[in-house]
């Protein structure tokens, strides 16, 4: 980690990598929606921080003046290739149309209801056998031992890759999310990914599977097959977007019924709740912010923005707006009201959505049915990751 | 009641969906529309509002004649 300057003032110097922030932004979401709901600083390049439902619902369908080109919290700073591997970003999540219009249909079918219904019985066993390897110790770490170890599997199944190259996948996507800011760790790990996919993408031509990757190299857009440098950039972003996340969702999750054992008890005891709660957890621990680049001079709010400014999507504050939710820093396992944008909003929803619905369901009924008690061992042994994904690194957990 | 979802708002949360799964189907794309012509049965009025209030792209409405 890069030594970080303390943060004067939240509203016009603000460092979603500080400590501060990281262990808990809510206060600072609270206090800046009331003083100052768009704030603004030059680390890292000029960013704008909006903490307010409607301002970030109203940014994400603003497509003409916020693109999509740069969607990373924390820019890379380092030296570009000259011949970029990846000359498309990882469609659709960093293009604009029309790029990310066909880009996103070749994607969602993967992701439609009734495919991940058909990736439940994988996932459940998954998660079944983890608990089974822990449940007897008294004690695990809910965020290493387990939710971490979930996604990635599912995710790997799909892209049709093999379950032993698990934690090494998992390393390369905290590389490129959770230590961007070590730009040596960061390229390491992006050239090693992209290097593999483009490994898997030869083996494919040649043997093609019936996986996500396989079926990309057999798709033809308008007569024309698609270039490797798209498929390599979709592949990349299935690893990327689904594995961080969704564990830090799980994770996150977990904290609160740790932390909540009358909810852990209610999960337990009514199966039919969890429809509801597992939206209100994805509202009260969204764990992903995106970024926009502004495009043109644009005033939002009040604030003057210039073209190349960066605009980081705060889904997880607008989450927790009062204006949107009532007592929003309550969870209410039965919310009725809940609009929550943790897949974000309009054109760039979240095209793993129902995917992670499923995993995050099933990984806590999983959970809950062999442990339905449990606590944090000690407080101060929890540890956050923040800035692009928020989740538990560290959580560990002891029950009877 | 009868209700609608608008296309051009929808952008496939699949909320209502999940919600009320009666009432609604979803594309491979995630594009929900609504069941038959969007008639609600009496007995499930309350997960169609239900739906329409989860909504985060204000995509359902209830069309009053």
């Amino acid at each position: 980690m890069t030594d970080i300057r303390p943060v004067d003032s939240w509203s016009s110097d603000f460092d979603v990598l500080s400590q501060t922030y990281v262990d808990d932004p809510f206060t600072i979401w609270d206090d800046l929606r009331t003083s100052c709901p768009v704030a603004h600083t030059d680390r890292r390049g000029s960013t704008w921080l909006p903490t307010k439902y409607q301002d970030v619902v109203d940014l994400a369908h603003d497509i003409e003046h916020f693109s999509s080109l740069d969607i990373t919290v924390i820019p890379f700073t380092g030296e570009a290739p000259d011949e970029p591997v990846l000359p498309y970003g990882v469609p659709p999540i960093s293009a604009d149309p029309p790029l990310h219009t066909f880009t996103r249909r070749l994607l969602l079918p993967w992701f439609s209801h009734t495919k991940v219904e058909s990736y439940e019985a994988m996932t459940r066993e998954l998660c079944a056998g983890l608990v089974e390897g822990f449940v007897a110790d008294g004690r695990a770490d809910a965020a290493s031992e387990y939710a971490q170890q979930i996604p990635v599997r599912v995710i790997g199944a799909i892209l049709g890759v093999p379950p032993e190259m698990s934690d090494t996948f998992t390393g390369w996507v905290r590389a490129v999310l959770e230590f961007a800011d070590d730009e040596e760790i960061r390229r390491e790990g992006t050239i090693a990914l992209i290097e593999y996919f483009v490994a898997e993408v030869e083996r494919r031509k040649q043997d093609p599977g019936d996986d996500l990757l396989s079926a990309l190299l057999q798709t033809e857009v308008d007569g024309q097959p698609l270039e490797d440098s798209i498929v390599l950039g979709v592949a990349a972003l299935t690893l990327i977007a689904g594995v961080d996340t969704t564990w830090s969702a799980i994770g996150s999750s977990l904290w609160h019924l740790a932390t909540h054992p009358e909810d852990a008890k209610t999960l337990a005891t009514e199966p039919e709740a969890m429809n509801l709660a597992i939206e209100e957890l994805l509202r009260a621990y969204s764990p992903v912010t995106m970024a926009r680049i502004v495009t043109g001079e644009v005033e939002f709010q009040g604030c003057p923005m210039h073209a190349g400014d960066k605009v980081l999507m705060n889904f997880p504050a607008a989450n927790r707006d009062p204006d949107a939710f009532e007592r929003p820093d309550e969870v209410i396992l039965d919310r009725a009201h809940n609009r929550h944008v943790a897949f974000g909003s309009g054109i760039h929803r979240c095209a793993g959505s129902n995917l992670a619905r499923m995993e995050l369901r099933v990984a806590i009924e999983e959970w809950l049915k062999r442990i339905p008690d449990f606590r944090l061992a000690d407080d101060a042994d929890v540890t956050w990751a923040g800035g692009q994904v928020r989740g538990p690194r560290s959580l560990p957990v002891v029950f009877p | 009641m009868k209700i609608w979802v608008d296309p051009d708002k929808c952008t496939g949360h699949a909320r209502c969906y999940g919600l009320a799964p009666d009432l609604f189907s979803v594309d491979d794309y995630g594009l929900s529309s609504v069941v038959g012509d969007g008639t609600v049965p009496p007995e499930l009025e309350d997960k169609a509002r239900l739906s329409i209030a989860n909504c985060p792209e204000y995509a359902i409405v209830e069309i009053t004649d």
